[in-house]
């Protein structure tokens, strides 16, 4: 309102954003099924997209495309959770990673195999919402006690801590299990590699429900950003939306979790670059995170996959090499009296 | 006039009571060590009598017990021991220098940049023995600088610090990870040695680096020690004491991230030793006192007793950094929780 850029310029700005995370994503969609630790002919991939796979590059394609799918959901679901989770807490330093609810959705799923023998992709996620649930609520409650309420200090030491306990306890839980102790990786170390159709679409619902409710909280996040006060005298029920739009938040984590296992940063690093260019109003700020989080995870996994030929490089490490430096500057940024 | 003398003397009864009750606390806190010590000696999977034990340890060769005790045991406690000497240490001096019980090297990113460096050099650069501890160290001190580069800005913030800590132990985090996966044989036990810390497959030839490290480095720090005491007043004032503060304080980085880095190189990252040992201590001493070598101690005794239990209480054996980290995380919430509660600000 008060901006002396015009609102014209601005939304123009961020139009040429939107429209140029879209293109980016198409690029990096083709460039996914194209590039990777095996070199594919066009043939080849033609013919895997119309649905054969009798040669091995055939079936390299047919492998890519899951995977392509999942880093697209994934990368979407999370940085779109962080956005919702910094507006929710006007914490500049929440991500699902660093608050430690990823790690407690990795926890809570693993505990499902260990005690309940839980299998199918439906239950994973059931459990990984119940972890990412439990440990929304407490590193929240323990990060606001006492005055000043959940200032980014308390509440990333919160995460921290709890994410330290949840992966001793994830470790003492998995360690007896012999069986299952070798897929240990995947739940240490998030990466969208070994995708399958048959694992993603029974979550597809969760992640459009988490996606419809977060982008529909955007009006009540941008109150949220004036402060409790204001926004209380603008005619929000401000407890009402922030649990509204954390359930948002939370359903995205544990859909992502579910199926890629703990990304630290991605949640962070995509809504402040995006904020820098395009502002802070949260009816784009949503929207272009979910493309911008889609795109860099997609970008992401290429990379992991082409750097290190011929092994591959899982996204998490790709996110927390990216993500940990773009943690610092905010961090050096912001005046210590703010943490 | 008597009561100035009277004054004088009761000052001095009291500083004699301190004094002897801050002795007996040591000798209590090493005589737990040495207890737990013994009984990780005496009682494994089986019970070895302690005449046995110590027949072995004078040098004579036992049927049956030779190797268990020689071999096995022996060499387990007293990595133990001395690793949780050290890491009580180098945390117990962060947490002093830097004014808050949270600045302790499993945050600020000194622990993760020396397990790091330790698995790249074995991992990759197909080291082994003393040269991976040296590595280790050097990196610590790397990520030391790294993280107070970072975090200086018109002074060191506390806040910042330990912030800045958290993101590049992230990052650091992450390359072990990565380098452990794609290690070309991915063995679980290995990967949780680096992530979580063990003492599995300690060797008595790791004793001899571990002893010389906590000898060098802890003899540095104890040169130190008065000059700590006063850097806990704050910077000013001992600068107004005398303290040549920036000396004082790069003696004191090197001398902990050396105890740090050379433990770490051994057992990997014990999940919470330096972080839990000083508030422990402190505890234990109350006002009287210097905490430094109470919190070795109690280093060496949670590392013994996490062993311990880890090994031989629990229906699986789990490595002591699973189970000092289970320990240690409820603590950390209650300490946040404690100071946030005072409303004191990090």
């Amino acid at each position: 309102m008060f901006s002396k850029v015009p609102s014209g310029h601005r939304d123009a700005v961020r139009s040429f954003w939107l429209v140029g995370l879209f293109a980016l994503l198409g690029l990096l969609v083709v460039l996914s099924i194209v590039v990777g630790t095996r070199d594919v002919g066009t043939d080849d991939i033609w013919a895997a997209l119309n649905g054969q796979t009798e040669t091995i590059g055939q079936s390299a394609i047919a492998v890519r495309i899951p995977r392509m799918v999942l880093a697209v959901l994934a990368g979407g679901a999370l940085a779109l959770a962080g956005a919702v989770m910094q507006g929710v807490t006007r914490n500049p330093l929440a991500d699902p990673g660093i608050l430690g609810v990823n790690s407690g959705a990795s926890l809570a799923v693993v505990l499902g195999v260990a005690w309940f023998g839980i299998s199918s992709p439906e239950a994973y996620f059931w459990s990984a919402l119940l972890g990412a649930a439990v440990t929304t609520l407490f590193v929240y409650a323990v990060g606001s006690l006492g005055p000043g309420g959940a200032t980014p200090l308390k509440l990333t030491l919160a995460g921290a801590a709890t994410s330290v306990a949840c992966v001793s306890l994830f470790i003492a839980v998995i360690l007896p299990l012999n069986d299952i102790a070798g897929g240990i990786q995947t739940w240490l170390i998030g990466g969208v590699g070994g995708a399958t159709f048959h694992r993603i679409v029974p979550v597809l619902p969760f992640f459009a429900a988490g996606l419809l409710i977060s982008l529909l909280s955007a009006h009540k996040l941008n109150s949220l950003a004036l402060g409790d006060d204001l926004a209380a005298g603008l005619g929000d029920n401000v407890a009402l939306s922030r649990i509204i739009a954390s359930v948002g938040a939370v359903l995205l984590c544990a859909a992502a979790t579910a199926l890629c296992g703990p990304i630290i940063f991605l949640g962070l690093m995509v809504p402040h670059l995006l904020r820098l260019m395009t502002g802070v109003d949260y009816r784009w700020l949503l929207p272009l995170s979910t493309l911008g989080g889609a795109c860099f995870l997609l970008f992401a996994d290429t990379l992991g996959r082409v750097v290190a030929r011929p092994d591959e490089i899982e996204v998490s490490i790709i996110t927390a090499l990216f993500g940990a430096p773009i943690f610092i500057w905010i961090v050096r940024r912001q005046k210590v009296r703010e943490l | 006039m008597t009561a100035p003398a009277h004054s004088i003397e009761t000052l001095a009864a009291r500083r004699r009571r301190r004094t002897s009750r801050h002795r007996l606390t040591l000798g209590i806190l090493a005589g737990l060590v040495f207890a737990l010590f013994t009984l990780t000696m005496v009682l494994g999977q089986s019970y070895t009598p302690l005449t046995t034990v110590i027949r072995v340890l004078m040098g004579e060769n036992v049927e049956g017990a030779s190797f268990l005790i020689g071999t096995l045991r022996l060499p387990r406690a007293l990595v133990s021991v001395l690793a949780g000497l050290c890491f009580g240490l180098g945390g117990v001096v962060f947490q002093i220098m830097l004014r808050n019980p949270l600045a302790s090297p499993d945050f600020i990113g000194i622990t993760w940049g020396a397990s790091a460096a330790a698995v790249f050099s074995i991992v990759v650069l197909s080291l082994s023995g003393p040269p991976v501890s040296i590595v280790a160290v050097v990196a610590g001190l790397l990520a030391a600088l790294l993280v107070y580069g970072l975090a200086a800005r018109n002074g060191v913030a506390g806040a910042r610090f330990i912030l800045v800590g958290i993101g590049i132990s992230a990052m650091l985090r992450s390359v072990t990870s990565y380098i452990l996966a794609s290690a070309p044989a991915w063995s679980l036990q290995d990967a949780l040695r680096w992530l979580t810390g063990s003492v599995n497959g300690a060797q008595i030839s790791d004793v001899l680096p571990l002893l010389l490290a906590f000898t060098l480095f802890g003899g540095l720090l104890f040169t130190q020690r008065r000059d700590l005491e006063a850097l806990r007043m704050g910077d000013d004032t001992a600068a107004a004491l005398g303290v040549k503060v920036a000396r004082t304080r790069i003696l004191l980085i090197i001398a902990a991230v050396g105890l740090i880095g050379s433990a770490t190189a051994i057992t990997g990252p014990i999940a919470f030793v330096s972080f839990l040992a000083g508030p422990i201590a402190a505890r234990i001493v109350g006002g009287g006192g210097s905490v430094l070598i109470p919190a070795a101690l109690v280093g060496a005794a949670l590392v013994l007793a996490s062993d311990y239990t880890g090994q031989f209480l629990l229906p699986t054996r789990y490595p002591v950094g699973v189970i000092s980290g289970v320990l240690g995380a409820p603590y950390l919430l209650y300490l946040i929780v404690r100071i946030n509660r005072k409303g004191r600000s990090l």
